[in-house]
């Protein structure tokens, strides 16, 4: 496979310690630079160390089909990096399935298919010499219902840097993790404890750590609050915020005020006849709660409908 | 809020008329259970009153000789040897081609016709009758392949119990796999694992103390099996093993214990109808600790997870 998605990239330097700065475009676009070709060079320098130049990734005319339903049509639009942005509709407008389809988590499930592009740092990433494992490796998910392996809390962290070939202070690369999702104090003293004793909104951050933990650049949460308590729905949000600054986020809500509170991008999506999903409107947060262009999201914002 | 107790569709305290219908059902339940444990126990008495005082008599001399016209001299060596044997024939041919099917056809095969076929002919075979195996066992292992198996030997006899617990083995280990969360899948693959990784770092682990189960479960039914054997070239009577090797063993004449069994109750002397009895103290005994064995790996398992 020429592909570097194929390669174990060396991301994580040789302390194991995280890289706290923002990982910029340029950085990546490097890794995968075997898959440009001579007539399109890297764009060079300045253009790439602008955060906004490039988005995180960009769909282009997305459907995916379950058999011979089209779960979404034509769905196009591009995820700012640094950003938290939200997918919000309808249940059954297709958020989880647009969601899954960003790192190939669809290809999991028989009878699937694809049709468009999902652009990473200018590669198709359903082209054919991609490596879906690789994809999901560099753009992390976290789910619904929080689904700890049954391991020990400090096996579950290491689970992915283990498989991925890390080498390295693992021990360095579980508390960062842990840290940085918001629980290294309540778990450091028991990291041998099973990670299903925890609490549930524990669970979904002992989730969160286990995907940092494999330095992903995106991250996707499909309604990782929706099980949880108020108290523990609020941690979430403000670990995601702290999280925008290393990741992007992709993040699939059926709660308004927390798409409200919590994103600063917003995709409405809706259903038609066919109850095939297509995006309303993708706008800046703000504007989709207070100055929406379509009627239909005024609408499903105010909670008309949905 | 006095108006609360009106509220309620009936009053909270027991009615002078018992359940009668739920009481009976519970009793039916008691009754089933004390009716199997009875037949049991007085099979077991039976054949401890009746086994127990040979070894008495002959201690370790009755587990060390080989089977013999005279009951005096009779002993049940050929046949732990032989059901040890078949125990090892099914554990080293049985169960990783079992488990390894199970294992393809749970997460890797496609979910089409050809599989679904594969799925439904593994059902019906561990359905067929045990003596089938036994005249498969016979056709192919001992006739087509005798050249290759000594004929009638322990090679056949194994490779004939091997066949007949293999959908057995397959179809526990399938559903052992199948009952593992599909969400603990998705976690693995959401972080870049790949089939392989998940199937061998998060399904198998999950799944063995169900695989173990099975597979133990099927080979006490295997140790147990007579008649597939008698057709497979299990010796009735006695034989002589002499001084030879356990290359030569393989190759060559073998029982088991069922065998020995079946074959002392139907002698003509009465000093036999003990002996038999004592035979199957035996065969409880290695059953009984082929299921210590798995339960005690299965704990371990579910422990260290
Ligand atoms: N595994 C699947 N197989 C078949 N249809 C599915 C599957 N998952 C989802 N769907 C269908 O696709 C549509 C979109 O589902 P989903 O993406 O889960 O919507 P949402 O997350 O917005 O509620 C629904 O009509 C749903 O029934
Ligand atoms: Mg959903």
């Amino acid at each position: 496979m020429p592909s570097t998605l194929t390669e174990p990239t060396d991301r994580v330097d040789g302390s194991g310690n995280l890289p706290t700065a923002p990982r910029t475009p340029a950085t990546a676009g490097v890794a995968l630079r075997m898959e440009r070709t001579a007539a399109q060079p890297l764009a060079g320098g300045d253009a790439d160390t602008d955060p906004a130049a490039e988005p995180a990734v960009d769909l282009r005319d997305v459907s995916v089909y379950y058999g011979s339903f089209r779960a979404v049509k034509n769905i196009t639009f591009d995820v700012p990096p640094n950003a938290i942005t939200s997918l919000i509709g309808p249940s059954g407008s297709g958020k989880s399935t647009l969601l899954r389809a960003v790192n190939r988590m669809n290809d999991l499930i028989p009878g699937t298919r694809f049709e468009g592009e999902v652009l990473y740092h200018g590669e198709n990433l359903y082209a054919e010499q991609v490596d879906p494992v690789e994809v999901r490796r560099r753009i992390g998910m976290v789910f619904q219902k929080p689904n700890p392996f049954p391991k020990s809390i400090y096996d579950n962290v290491a689970f992915g840097p283990r498989i991925n070939g890390f080498r390295g202070k693992l021990d360095e690369v579980v508390e960062s993790s842990l840290r940085r999702a918001a629980l290294w104090d309540e778990v450091k003293d028991k990291l041998k404890q099973s990670g299903l004793a925890l609490s549930g909104g524990q669970q979904q951050r002992l989730c969160i750590a286990r995907a940092i933990a494999v330095q992903p650049e995106i991250i996707l949460m499909d309604e990782p609050a929706s099980a949880l308590d108020p108290r523990s729905t609020l941690q979430i949000e403000e670990l995601m915020s702290e999280l925008k600054k290393n990741y992007t986020i992709i993040i699939v809500t059926h709660n308004m005020q927390q798409a409200a509170r919590a994103s600063d991008y917003t995709v409405f999506m809706n259903m038609g006849e066919d109850r095939a999903g297509y995006i309303v409107e993708r706008s800046r947060t703000t504007d989709i709660f207070t100055n929406p262009k379509h009627q239909m999201t005024e609408d499903y914002v105010s909670g008309r409908f949905g | 809020m006095t108006t609360a107790s009106r509220a309620l569709p009936r009053s909270l305290h027991r009615t002078g008329g018992a359940d009668w219908r739920g009481l009976l059902f519970h009793g039916l339940l008691l009754v089933s259970l004390v009716f199997s444990l009875l037949i049991l126990f007085t099979l077991i008495t039976d054949v401890l009153m009746r086994g127990l005082p040979v070894f008495q008599e002959r201690g370790a001399d009755f587990l060390t000789r080989p089977t013999s016209s005279s009951p005096a001299r009779s002993g049940v060596a050929q046949g732990i040897f032989g059901t040890l044997m078949m125990a090892i024939f099914v554990s080293v041919v049985a169960f990783p081609l079992g488990i390894m099917t199970a294992i393809y056809l749970e997460e890797y095969a496609p979910d089409n016709r050809l599989t679904r076929l594969i799925n439904v002919n593994i059902r019906n075979l561990a359905g067929v009758p045990s003596v089938v195996y036994g005249l498969l066992g016979l056709s192919i292992f001992v006739l087509a392949l005798g050249p290759l198996t000594g004929g009638k030997s322990m090679i056949a006899g194994g490779l004939t119990l091997s066949a007949l617990v293999l959908p057995i083995v397959i179809i526990t280990s399938a559903e052992a796999i199948r009952a593992v969360p599909h969400s603990l899948r998705e976690a693995g693959y959401g972080v870049g694992a790949s089939r392989w990784e998940v199937t061998r770092l998060l399904v198998l682990p999950n799944a063995a103390p169900g695989i173990l189960t099975g597979t133990v479960l099927s080979l006490s039914r295997a140790l147990g099996e007579t008649a597939p054997l008698l057709l497979a070239g299990a010796v009735l009577g006695g034989f002589s093993t002499g001084s030879r090797g356990l290359r030569e063993q393989l190759f060559s004449d073998y029982t088991v214990l069922p065998v020995t069994i079946f074959d002392w109750s139907r002698r003509a002397q009465a000093e036999f109808r003990d002996l038999t009895a004592a035979a199957i103290i035996v065969l409880l005994v290695i059953t009984l600790f082929a299921n210590a064995v798995a339960i005690i790996l299965r704990n371990r398992y579910e422990r260290s997870w």
